[in-house]
């Protein structure tokens, strides 16, 4: 297994960050309508995995699925003009957040539905498999999915038949509001993968050298036809469950602030310094330069052109 | 017709649409409980696992919603799945992945992702399967964005249609009526498609026109012979694909008629036969001379006992007396 650049690992995490920041002030503009679920603190997991991804790997995301895309190469300009409602976007603005395809670079789809994209990962895998292709596919859901059934399908089909998926669970500790150590009856998810015959393992998910290390050895292991595996990230959103929803008692501030300070971003900022791999100096300006990109991103959405409404009924079927 | 076509059954037929097209095609693989060496409850795939091997022919565990997400995630990535779900009913287990996901992803990607899957199942009236072998439930589908739906009532149009459906880069429900599967007719060896969204007129008459689905097919023409002794003239039409439905040749066959009756098993309210009514009263409204006729099965979960299930379903007596009442308005 070949370890990415650990500034590059920087850098994503940072244009997703920056990026959402941005989107959050655009959500309070008015500029972007419906839901939109920001990952913010869990940047790690999306970078970490997505580091081992080649364009024609296959990513299957979530409704918190902007970190995943951009961390699979989708152009920040594409996520925020889909996001504004744009003739830009990645679908010419028909889907918004939860709906962000670019199969050009493998990003298979965010989903307002929490469970689908489990099984449809495992369905890309089978079709790797079938095809005779070096891809894998990967799935990305929160501790909400796995207890739903799509999960203890998606893992078993993938494991009876050796596929090259890699299962990602991002262990946030709320579906929505719900504590997942109220909801699960076993709330220890890497276990879950031995009771179907996988490997799994629970890391730290907001140190992206840690998840690097992990899900490169699993996706290493799924593209020599060694199977599934499900790699368990602990991690925390520190935003709402969406913008503009009130955190509502759920949580409380202390634990809130107590994952803030193990913040991916400024936790690798740390591990950069201290190896002396970067200078602060220079993390700074790309710090600034990362800034300016999102801004710049927001403007291109802003600027953008709206739909034709004459189109809103076209590609409901192939157009062949 | 060729004369010298060879007689197959619906599924022989259907069975050798399938393996043509998984001859020519690699990427085309099929999920299913006891469709492996077993070769499907119905024999849709006898013979095909020694044929094409594990992969392609791919016996599943029951989990209905995992191996059709699981479909849906392959042909978003270039495979061309067919789902086997022995008896339609099951399909229900997946009914979200189906509406949510298949359904809605070519749109939803703005057509940059394409989803070439075929839906087939066993559907309909008859054996005493009781109620979890028994539904149609086509307008379920029908209604949504998305789908094809497609129910033949010959072997002939069950190979030609099967081969559509597998080249069809849109999600396609093929449904064979269990009565159906048995039922033998002439198929060509040389290879030919049949389109989706096109009606067939069988008999061609002027007095009135019967459009029927599926099963109800063969029962109609079973109908109009008796009155055709009287000198009646009735025009059948078989539906053939209920989403699109073919309603300009329905249309024509009322231009002539004035009379338009639908037989549909499945139920009356929000079906087909609705739809089809309203689409010919939108369009052809001065057409008619008579108000627009539905014939269906009973609004009921489907019973075991024969007599009971008999009740249900109308019969060609029933069919021929609903074509009587609506000569006599």
């Amino acid at each position: 297994m070949v370890m990415p650049d650990p500034l590059d690992l920087y850098r994503r995490m940072l244009q997703i960050r920056n990026t959402e920041e941005q989107l959050a002030r655009a959500y309070r503009n008015g500029e972007i309508m419906g839901a939109c679920h920001t990952y913010v603190g869990q940047e790690a997991v999306a970078v970490g995995v997505c580091a081992h991804l080649t364009p024609q790997d296959a990513v299957f995301s979530t409704h918190r699925g902007h970190g995943h895309a951009l961390a699979k190469g989708v152009p920040a300009q594409a996520v925020a003009a889909e996001l504004f409602g744009r003739a830009t976007g990645t679908s010419r603005g028909r889907g918004g957040s939860m709906h962000l395809f670019a199969p050009e670079v493998g990003m298979m789809g965010t989903t307002g539905i929490v469970g689908p994209n489990i099984l449809q990962a495992t369905g890309a895998a089978y079709a790797f498999q079938l095809l005779e292709k070096d891809e894998v596919a990967v799935a990305f859901f929160g501790d909400g999915a796995v207890n739903n059934g799509a999960f203890h399908e998606g893992i078993n089909l993938a494991a009876i038949w050796g596929l090259p998926v890699l299962f990602v669970c991002e262990n946030n500790l709320y579906a929505t509001e719900i504590a997942f150590a109220y909801a699960a009856g076993n709330p220890e998810v890497a276990t879950r993968a031995t009771t179907y015959g996988l490997p799994g393992e629970a890391i730290d998910g907001n140190d992206v050298m840690q998840v690097c290390k992990a899900a490169g050895a699993m996706i290493e292991r799924a593209r020599q036809g060694g199977g599934p595996s499900l790699l368990e990230c602990r991690t925390y959103r520190t935003r709402a469950h969406a913008e503009g929803m009130p955190e509502a008692g759920y949580r409380s501030q202390e634990e809130v602030d107590a994952w803030k300070h193990k913040d991916p971003i400024a936790c690798h900022r740390a591990y950069l310094l201290n190896r002396d791999l970067a200078t602060s100096d220079s993390l700074d300006e790309w710090e600034a330069a990362s800034v300016q990109a999102a801004v710049d991103a927001m403007e291109f959405a802003r600027t953008s052109p709206w739909p034709d409404p004459a189109t809103a009924t076209s590609n409901v079927y192939a157009e062949t | 017709m060729d004369d010298t076509a060879p007689v197959l059954s619906f599924t022989e037929a259907a069975r050798a649409g399938l393996t043509e097209e998984m001859e020519r095609d690699p990427s085309i693989f099929v999920v299913g409980e006891g469709i492996g060496p077993r070769g499907g409850n119905f024999n849709t795939t006898l013979g095909l696992y020694e044929r094409f091997g594990p992969r392609r022919i791919r016996d599943t565990p029951i989990s209905e919603r995992g191996f059709v997400g699981m479909c849906t995630g392959a042909a978003m990535v270039g495979a061309r799945p067919v789902v086997d779900f022995m008896f339609l009913d099951f399909i229900l287990d997946a009914f979200g992945e189906l509406v949510n996901q298949t359904a809605k992803i070519q749109y939803m990607s703005n057509g940059r992702i394409a989803m070439p899957m075929v839906l087939r199942g066993c559907i309909g009236v008859g054996g005493s399967a009781a109620t979890h072998h028994s539904g149609n439930y086509y307008p379920f589908f029908a209604h949504q964005p998305g789908f094809r739906v497609v129910a033949p009532s010959t072997p002939h149009d069950a190979k030609g249609l099967l081969k559509t459906a597998i080249r069809s880069n849109d999600p396609v429900l093929f449904l064979e009526h269990k009565l159906l599967m048995a039922t033998r007719g002439p198929v060509p060896t040389a290879e030919y498609l049949e389109p989706i969204g096109r009606a067939k007129v069988k008999t061609v008459g002027d007095d009135a026109t019967v459009v029927a689905v599926g099963a109800m097919v063969q029962r109609t023409m079973d109908a109009i012979s008796t009155l055709e002794e009287n000198g009646l003239h009735i025009e059948v039409v078989d539906l053939v694909s209920i989403a699109p439905l073919d309603i300009p040749t329905i249309l024509e066959s009322v231009a002539k008629t004035g009379r338009l009756l639908i037989v549909d098993e499945d139920y009356a309210p929000c079906g087909i036969g609705a739809e089809i009514c309203v689409r010919i009263v939108e369009e052809g409204f001065d057409f008619l001379d008579a108000p627009v006729a539905r014939l269906n099965g009973a609004y009921a979960p489907i019973p075991y006992s024969p007599p009971l299930e008999k009740a249900l379903v109308p019969s060609s007596e029933n069919i021929a007396s609903a074509i009587l009442d609506l000569l006599a308005q």
